[in-house]
């Protein structure tokens, strides 16, 4: 049998530091989807909207984003901002604005999707009821837009958590890191650690993601 | 004599600097039934829909009552209460069950009680034999039966005025049936309606006026009689020639010694 270094797990509080990391990057992507929701939501309205300028602006903006490697864009906010406007921003703060900044530009394409992928009918299907401007958004469009919509983000979320492995690399102690200080640790005393650490991140992101993931798919189904 | 419900005058609707109705005027009687009928791309939709202002209109007057059309948007969606509109593409809401789908505009526009609402959905369901199906999705539903579901929805908000644009266009053959049938029942209890359609047996059965319309204008106003048996203009004629066939040749001599 060879050694798999899952008893490194069991030593000291290594498991227990591997979910406080854990805990470290869900904080983290939590807190970036929680303002990349309602920004995106505007964002996403607005690009709908006929002003040639602030469409240019925000079609600019996604492109940015989009183009941009995440890990470019932490280098660019974390050692970028204090060079250049002299910020010192903790790494986990970096992160945060990162994951906004991504979030909100990946969502408002989401919610302009749905939302123009609405027939002009339903708009035209309410005129004809009486329904104002107003009601006909509130009832028949807004809700056809969040069924279309809530699988879309939820992708969007476990991508956000899953891409939180890149904040190592700007010094945020997360799961990964602990992972590798974990392996770095036991080096000599159990050189097969690796695996076995590793195994465990896969397991920890699995049990966050797939969740996430049968949901969407759960929400897809009943909302076809 | 009747009184004038809808009286349009002078209308001119344009699609880029091109004229889709150009000088239309028509009067339409309470309890009269017009059939619009015409080729294809000749305005007949793009008249009904400027009738409810879903079309901007470049010129003329189109008048409810003796009040004009789409002065506000507030007015608007007053007048619209009382004008019902069915499409060609059914257009029932996804996301809501047929009853959710009746009684939306009656208790968010009229703020009729959910309860009143609901009595009156079942009634008019039952009346165009679909009662049980008040809790399916449109997405269970056949094209005929969405398409009555649309009717009713626009029943539901008691409109003066009913217009139908091709309802029974993107359905398959033996569903046209129930549609327009349904349709027959409403002319026999008196409603007043504007319909445009393609089915001229039906046009025939149904209408009290035939309006023909060709070029981006009313080339004819006559009763069905009139219209289909004794058509006057040249444009009436080859019109409908298009819906008959005929084999030229067919159980002539030539014909048979050829085989």
């Amino acid at each position: 049998m060879p050694d798999l270094g899952l008893e490194v797990l069991f030593k000291g509080k290594n498991m227990l530091r591997l979910l406080d990391g854990l805990g470290v990057a869900l904080k983290i992507s939590l807190i970036a989807v929680a303002i990349s929701i309602p920004l995106g939501l505007l964002l996403g309205i607005l690009m709908t909207r006929k002003n040639p300028i602030v469409r240019a602006l925000l079609r600019l903006y996604l492109e940015f984003i989009r183009i941009m490697p995440q890990m470019v864009l932490l280098f660019l906010v974390f050692f970028g901002a204090t060079r250049v406007f002299g910020w010192n921003l903790s790494g986990e703060l970096s992160a945060v604005i990162v994951f906004t900044l991504w979030g909100t530009a990946e969502m408002s394409d989401l919610v302009r999707g749905a939302l123009t992928s609405i027939p002009a009918h339903q708009y035209e299907s309410g005129a004809a009821l009486g329904l104002t401007n107003a009601q006909t958004f509130f009832y028949i469009i807004i809700p056809q837009t969040v069924r279309r919509l809530i699988p879309l983000s939820i992708n969007l979320i476990t991508r956000m958590i899953k891409t939180t492995s890149l904040i190592l690399m700007i010094g945020v102690v997360e799961v990964l890191k602990v992972a590798q200080q974990i392996i770095e640790a036991n080096r000599m005393s159990s050189p097969g650690a690796a695996f076995g650490v590793y195994l465990f991140v896969f397991f920890l992101y699995f049990i966050v993601c797939w969740p996430i993931g049968r949901l969407a798919k759960y929400l897809e189904k009943k909302w076809v | 004599m009747a009184e004038t419900i809808l009286s349009i005058e002078h209308l001119k609707k344009e699609y880029d600097g091109k004229p889709v109705l150009d000088d239309v005027s028509l009067k339409v009687k309470k309890g009269e039934v017009i059939v619009i009928v015409g080729p294809s791309g000749c305005g007949k939709s793009t008249l009904l829909r400027c009738i409810n202002a879903l079309e901007p209109i470049q010129g003329g007057e189109i008048r409810l009552h003796g009040e004009p059309i789409g002065s506000s948007p507030k007015q608007l969606a007053t007048l619209r209460q009382k004008i019902g509109m069915v499409f060609q593409s059914y257009e029932l809401f996804p996301h809501l069950t047929v009853m959710e789908n009746i009684i939306l505009a009656p208790t968010k526009v009229q703020k009729r009680t959910k309860a009143d609402a609901q009595t009156e959905a079942r009634t008019l369901l039952s009346r165009v034999g679909l009662a049980d199906r008040a809790d399916s999705y449109p997405r269970q539903l056949s094209g005929g039966q969405k398409q009555r579901i649309a009717i009713v929805r626009a029943l539901c908000m008691h409109p003066e005025i009913l217009l139908f644009d091709e309802v029974t266009a993107a359905l398959d053959p033996e569903m046209v049936h129930e549609v327009l049938q349904v349709l027959l029942d409403l002319a026999e209890q008196g409603r007043t309606m504007l319909i445009v359609t393609h089915e001229m047996q039906f046009a025939r059965a149904v209408a009290d006026r035939i309006l023909f319309l060709d070029d981006a204008n009313i080339v004819a106003d006559a009763a069905p009689e009139v219209f289909f048996d004794t058509p006057v203009s040249e444009r009436a004629k080859n019109f409908l020639s298009t819906f008959t066939f005929e084999r030229k040749n067919k159980n002539s001599q030539d014909a048979a010694l050829r085989v």
